[in-house]
């Protein structure tokens, strides 16, 4: 079955900082709901209902927040959703709210929310409590920790030095320094994020996103809608998911199904979203990436997860500039979730940098011609990954 | 304008059962410093830490294997950094692939001079052989065994 279109019509997103002390919780998403409904030319009568981006309650310090959010994103009398899958949060709500235009279940979805991570006073201490109690919250494994882990593996199996790293930030922190929404926007060399301190060996402070506040929402619609109403719209042609399974120690040895080094499931998630978009050969057919990448290591394997290079060999690309704004396939030509994570709207935010991409509309970061673009986001315990297609 | 705040702290004591699979295999290291796997009867493969189904076949699994105390590196890190609530800095963990195991297991490596990084992380390096050392005083928990390098 030939899947119908579904258009973004509106996109809506903070300028992200550590704290907004002028914003409470709702308000900051009513900021982003704001922008995203002004620039779709509706009003609220228009929108059939919402699906709400919210992940850990913890990390916003209100127990179900999206009871607050109701008012912020008009939801009152109208279906109403929220979606939690940690890091892989926003783009879930994206896909929900895609699925629900696609099934012709609805005209126009808005999908919307915000995050104050800078409120929480330590996500690992809130992300450590993602573990189980029993075998691997007590030692103590959170969200650095587990993805130095794979770090180490994909230095020991393709090479990786701390150097290289760095190169990751200094590649994504210019981008930001291009983008006024980012948060981390100061350029850096190498030798700043190598004088940095050790926070998880390999990774250090710079290798490390930021505890952002902000939020994000966009408008969806149908073709038909869109059509009638003269709508300026781009199109998201491919939506994918994949989930990988709890263990971490399952992604190693002998027995292993997917390696820990890589993004196995990952893979699966674009290569579905491919697969609906009929792309065939994404080297030749993305022209700009947003991949959810929040420590400068995780880049490597999610690019090559999104088969922009062939597994392993991601290293050498990004040192020569491949992925950089002015190469080959600029990935997080924003600055990426390195330089800003508003963790419950992070993975939205990749699908709306696209969509502005390819909407020609993304200022000064914007990629020169890009049509087709694709974006991702990783959640859970390395666990849970969403990645969508958006076309001009 | 004045921009107040509100300061609240989330204090919940819970109490999680460890179900039949987690206990057993506490007591085990608790009272036997023996660590056992259980093994999934369609694929052969013995799961560590154990479980009570295999995620693979969904089928429960049937029989406890004990395994190690000798294993291999599979994977590690050493944190420099203070959290709340978590163990003072520095300390090195990871995964061991401990000897007739299908998966590793998660654990803290002890007995090393962390105080330069680049050193630390060579002496624990991924395919270094490690065993299993368990405490004087056990309580039935993940901190009752750690790993030393061979």
């Amino acid at each position: 079955m030939k899947a119908p279109r579904v258009g973004i019509i509106g996109v809506g997103q903070s300028v992200f900082t550590s704290r907004r002390d002028d914003a409470s919780y709702p308000d900051l998403v009513r900021e982003a709901v704001v922008q995203a409904m002004t620039q779709s030319g509706l009003d609220f009568d228009a929108i059939d209902g919402t699906v709400y981006s919210l992940s850990p309650d913890a990390m916003v310090g209100i127990g179900n927040a999206e009871r607050l959010g109701v008012d912020a994103v008009g939801g009152r009398y109208k279906p109403f959703l929220r979606i939690n899958t940690g890091g892989a949060t926003g783009i879930s709500a994206v896909a929900a709210a895609y699925y629900h235009v696609a099934s012709g279940a609805c005209d126009v979805v808005l999908t919307a929310g915000a995050d104050k991570v800078g409120e929480c006073g330590d996500s690992q201490t809130v992300l450590n409590k993602i573990w189980d109690p029993i075998y691997e919250r007590p030692l103590p494994q959170g969200t650095i920790t587990m993805l130095a882990m794979s770090a180490v593996r994909y230095r020991d199996k393709y090479g990786m030095t701390e150097e290289d790293m760095a190169r990751v930030v200094v590649k994504n922190r210019y981008h930001a320094s291009l983008n006024p929404n980012a948060h981390l926007n100061k350029t850096v060399t190498v030798e700043d994020v190598m004088a940095s301190r050790y926070i998880s060996w390999p990774i250090k402070l710079m290798d490390c996103c930021p505890q952002s506040s902000g939020g994000g929402a966009m408008v969806l619609a149908s073709e038909e809608f869109i059509r009638d109403n003269k709508l300026d719209a781009v199109w998201i042609t491919g939506a994918g998911h994949c989930s990988e399974t709890y263990y971490l120690g399952d992604r190693m040895g002998k027995g292993q199904l997917a390696d820990h080094a890589d993004a196995y499931a990952l893979g699966k998630a674009l290569g579905r979203a491919y697969e609906m978009a009929g792309i065939t050969d994404p080297q030749k057919q993305i022209d700009v990436a947003e991949l959810y990448a929040p420590f400068s290591n995780t880049e490597y394997h999610s690019i090559e997860a999104a088969g922009l290079c062939e597994i392993g060999t991601a290293v050498p690309q990004v040192n020569e500039g491949r992925f950089s704004i002015g190469g080959d396939i600029p990935v997080n030509p924003s600055g990426g979730t390195l330089c800003t994570n508003a963790i419950a709207v992070t993975a939205m935010i990749r699908v709306a940098e696209i969509a502005l991409q390819v909407w020609g509309k993304a200022g000064g970061h914007q990629v020169k011609g890009a049509k087709r673009g694709v974006a991702s986001g990783n959640g859970g315990d390395h666990q849970f990954f969403g990645a969508m297609v958006v076309e001009a | 304008m004045e921009l107040l705040k509100r300061t609240e702290t989330w204090n919940i004591t819970y109490t999680h059962a460890l179900g039949e699979t987690a206990s057993w295999f506490f007591v085990q290291l608790r009272d036997n410093k023996k660590i056992y796997g259980r093994r999934d009867a369609k694929t052969g493969r013995v799961l560590v830490p154990p479980r009570a189904f295999s995620d693979q076949t969904l089928e429960p699994t049937t029989e406890w294997v004990e395994v190690g105390p000798g294993g291999r590196i599979e994977a590690f890190t050493i944190v420099y950094e203070e959290f709340q609530g978590l163990p003072p800095p520095p300390y090195a963990f990871g995964f061991v692939m401990l000897d007739g195991a299908d998966t590793g297991i998660g654990g803290f490596f002890r007995g090393l001079d962390l105080s330069d990084p680049a050193k630390a992380a060579e002496q624990i390096a991924v395919g270094t052989r490690v065993t299993t050392k368990f405490a004087e005083e056990r309580i039935g928990d993940i901190s009752d065994f750690w790993f030393e390098t061979d």
